[in-house]
């Protein structure tokens, strides 16, 4: 049984257990935090932290008897080293080695409500606090356990490198304790150490995870041995959203090592002994289909209909001076290394999934849906992800394999093929951009942006929170859900007079999601190309007129940083260029100052970076830093080569050889990222990449060339041939 | 079906599978070597890069006929022991990975680059195709350096 004990600030629930187990809960008795007031909540990030308030501290934390620390991290781990954030946040507060923490993904967790969602930068920002004060309480704990066994004040004893410590020099491991403190039921007091005191956060600490994924040791769900569950592909239609009209599987049933073979919701799964005969088989199958959802679309229909989709603009051209500028961004895959993927075994009765998932609460849900199964009888585990870049907040794969399960009877390794992955799988959805700045006197008067875009997929959980949420939002009326998350992720940082940005969603059914930034890439991406537009109308250098728009020191520092370490203006071979942008997003702010090579104007390449980052209180620098190279790298890819053509329903691109996503070749010599001491709360740094450096490469190219990049990817021939569909 | 011997990280294999099974799933499936990963099939994000009697392979495009009386090495075959390779510390050094699901291709490819051209150039390493979808470029580029310093 759980044994509430009151305490300051929140609830401890020792959990049953030999050892120090606790979860921590917020209850009425205990001191809530003031929820934010509509007025304090300015972006996404806000919202998903007060939607999860209410259960933010119910983490578990559990002491072993060898003096190990092992917290269960609600959230998923996909490569952006939250693990290895948390397990400083933990060793800090408890005194113990990081190496001794060991941080585990939590399986699906319903009575969390809104809190088991990975996205919108938030992990750290969400948990900054509850994690902390969830190993307060642990040491606190186990301190007052060493007072009992000492018969000694808790005011005297100390805690340093996993051991309790006494003025007379004895000392007792937290391994030792762990029995004695699961007993205990005394009242103890903890609050998580000042900021001042920090001596882990902010040091650079290498992934916890480092050694494994090194030696190849790291498991992911096609690496995990679940009994029985046999490799399945699935043949899928020839364009997005089709359906199977018949089969002939006579020639495919008879190939060898083939186990089963069956028809689901979205095509023709095949099972076999290895994944080589499973995919061998797939292909003999004789498949006709009934067609999809968006089969008579290609690009043009696409872009005509976002053009026509962009509202007009409020400020006629004629009464003032201005620029306006259009831009055009094509689709682009997630394309995660680890396609989709997922276990599922499923039985009469019950069921249970292994999966990469950003919000496996709302896939348990789904799932058991699905299966006609109660909740509780379907398990969700969360597997470490070989990447995501928001692709993971679908669970696709995990339903998709748990439907074959069912209707083979037997448990299922599923993984698509990449070339399934880039045709049938998520892509940020192509937009449209019309800005419009009108100017006099040096400064800018008016900056509309009218942005069009195929609608954004947010049927992943985040709906709910919204709707959860509705009455303290910022935004006025009966905005969509796409609306809410525009107005809530992006804005100008710039003093540029009526600033006015507005969506305008064009729904057409096809697998679009969240891309690392969301709207941000294209948005403020476009926006800085526009800075540096009419900065050049003013007759103002680039960095100077961003340092004179800015909002504030803070934003004006990582800019300063980029000019002073990057040489801004220094003397350049013809055919290469810098270029700048900054960006401002989720509480964290950064500038981006590249040299690109564009000799060639078909061929460039952006040779150096140097990048400043503020998020407001780094964890882990080097972690920072990881996020923010891996932004540099995206924006390179999207802005000068990768992206997918649509061609008659379906992505033309179905591998790394036809979606040009950067290699070495394409990546700088040089890169600088500099990282802006703590100066406040944690910001969001997973997404925050991005924008500046589409910005800031664009703009060397136009540099460099004279020409105005109105398309992205910037070259984009169909130099392939398509596999067959 | 045809029977096959080779080795896979020093260890001796006889093996029962089709002739024109990619070695990959003769790996992954069959040996439960799990190191190398799948990423295309058709060689060209490198995920599966691997070693062949020291010379680097793709296993998703390199039949199991192939491998018959030769040495296949994957990562988790290049540390001896506890000991790590060169690379390998470089990689933990420059702290390499993100999602880390490339790297061990990533690994086993800068391993057969060293060995072909101790001291690489940005130019050699730039030839290095081997995607990695976190972005890690520079990283890796650095670890390389490094671990040419160190071998």
């Amino acid at each position: 049984m759980a044994t509430p004990t009151t305490r300051r600030g929140f609830l401890t629930f020792l959990v049953a257990a030999p050892t120090l187990t606790l979860a921590t809960d917020m209850s009425a008795e205990a001191a809530l935090p003031s929820l934010p007031a509509p007025a304090d909540i300015v972006d996404l990030g806000d919202v998903l932290i007060l939607a999860g308030t209410p259960t933010s501290n119910m983490l578990v934390l559990e002491v072993t008897p060898e003096g190990a620390v092992h917290f269960r991290l609600p959230r998923a781990e996909v490569g952006q080293g939250i693990t290895t954030a948390v397990a400083m946040l933990v060793a800090e507060e408890m005194d113990v080695p990081v190496a001794n923490v060991r941080v585990s993904l939590s399986d699906a967790r319903p009575e969390l409500l809104f809190n088991q969602l990975t996205g919108g930068s938030n992990t750290i920002r969400s948990l900054y606090g509850p994690v902390r004060r969830t190993a307060a309480a642990a040491r606190a704990r186990l301190v007052a356990a060493a007072g009992e066994e000492w018969n000694l004040r808790t005011a005297e004893l100390t805690t340093k490198n996993g051991a309790v410590h006494a003025p007379d020099g004895r000392e007792i491991s937290f391994g030792e304790l762990t029995a004695t403190a699961a007993r205990s039921t005394a009242a103890v007091t903890a609050e998580p150490k000042p900021e001042a005191h920090h001596r882990v956060v902010g040091t650079e600490q290498s992934r916890v995870d480092a050694r494994a994924m090194v030696t190849g040791q790291l498991k992911y769900t096609m690496d995990l041995d679940v009994p029985g569950a046999m490799p399945t592909v699935v043949r899928r239609p020839p364009t997005i959203n089709g359906s199977v009209r018949t089969v002939d599987d006579s020639v495919a049933k008879a190939m060898p090592g083939v186990l089963a073979i069956a028809v689901v919701p979205t095509g023709v799964a095949v099972m076999a002994e290895t994944f080589g005969q499973a995919i061998a088989a797939k292909d003999a199958l004789r498949v006709t289909w009934n067609k999809g959802t968006v089969d008579d679309l290609s690009d043009p229909d696409i872009k005509a209909k976002l053009r026509a989709a962009a509202l007009p603009f409020v400020v006629p051209p004629l009464l003032t001076r201005h620029v306006d500028g259009e831009f055009d961004f094509a689709f682009v895959s997630h394309a995660p290394m680890e396609t989709n993927s997922a276990i599922a075994d499923v039985r009469a009765d019950r069921a249970e999934i292994w999966a990469g998932l950003k919000s496996p609460i709302v896939a348990k849900q789904t799932i058991a849906a699905a299966l006609g199964l109660p909740q509780d009888k379907v398990t969700v585990h969360v597997t470490q992800g070989g990447g995501s870049f928001g692709r993971r907040l679908f669970f696709d794969a995990a339903l998709e394999a748990a439907q074959i399960s069912k209707t083979m009877r037997r448990p299922v390794k599923l993984m698509w093929t990449r070339v399934d992955d880039m045709r049938h799988g998520r892509a940020r959805a192509a937009s449209h951009h019309k800005i419009r700045a009108t100017f006099a006197l040096g400064r800018v008067l008016t900056f509309e942006h009218r942005v069009a875009s195929v609608e954004t997929d947010f049927r992943h959980g985040l709906g709910e929170i919204l709707t959860a949420t509705a009455a303290h939002l910022p935004v006025a009326g009966n905005l969509g859900f796409a609306e809410t998350v525009f107005l809530t992720t992006v804005k100008v940082p710039y003093d540029f007079g009526v600033v006015t940005q507005v969506l305008n969603e064009v729904p057409l059914r096809m697998h679009t999601g969240s891309w690392r930034s969301v709207y941000s890439a294209n948005t403020r991406g476009a926006e800085e190309i526009m800075v540096d537009e009419v900065a050049a109308k003013l007759g103002k250098d680039p960095v100077a007129f961003r340092r004179e728009s800015l909002k504030s020191d803070r934003q004006r520092a990582v800019l300063d940083k980029v000019a002073s370490a990057g040489d801004w203006g220094r003397t350049m071979p013809k055919g290469f260029a810098q270029g700048v942008a900054f960006h401002d997003e989720y509480k964290s702010c950064t500038a981006c100052l590249v040299e690109v090579d564009a000799r060639d104007p078909g061929k460039p390449r952006v040779v150096k970076a140097v990048i400043a980052v503020d998020v407001g209180r780094p964890i882990n620098p080097l972690g920072v830093r990881a996020q923010m190279l891996g932004g540099l790298t995206d924006a390179i890819s999207t802005t000068l080569r990768a992206g997918l053509h649509i061609d008659k329903g379906l992505p033309l691109e179905g591998s790394y050889s036809q979606f040009h996503y950067a290699r070495q070749k394409d990546s700088p010599t040089q890169v600088e990222i500099h990282v802006m001491p703590a100066n406040g709360e944690p910001g969001g740094a997973g997404e925050l990449g991005v924008p500046a450096a589409v910005g800031a490469i664009a703009n060397a190219y136009a540099r460099a060339t004279g020409i105005k990049p109105r398309s992205f990817p910037i070259t984009f021939p169909v130099d392939f041939d398509p596999f067959p569909r | 079906m045809p029977t096959y011997t080779f080795s896979v990280n020093g260890k001796p294999v006889s093996i029962d599978v089709p002739a024109d099974m990619p070695l990959l799933w003769v790996l992954r499936d069959k040996l439960g070597v799990k190191g190398p990963k799948f990423g295309c099939g058709i060689g060209v994000c490198r995920a599966c890069t691997s070693h062949l009697d020291g010379d680097e392979i793709q296993p998703c495009v390199v039949p199991a006929a192939q491998a018959a009386g030769k040495e296949v090495t994957t990562i988790e075959g290049l540390a001896d022991g506890e000991d790590l390779h060169p690379v390998q510390e470089a990689w933990l050094e420059q702290d390499v990975a993100q999602c880390g699901y490339c790297q061990p291709g990533q690994i086993m490819a800068a391993v057969a680059l060293l060995k072909r051209t101790p001291n690489p150039t940005d130019a050699d390493i730039d030839r290095i195709e081997n995607v990695c979808r976190c972005g890690t470029y520079f990283r890796i580029r650095q670890a390389i350096r490094k671990a040419a310093r160190k071998m």
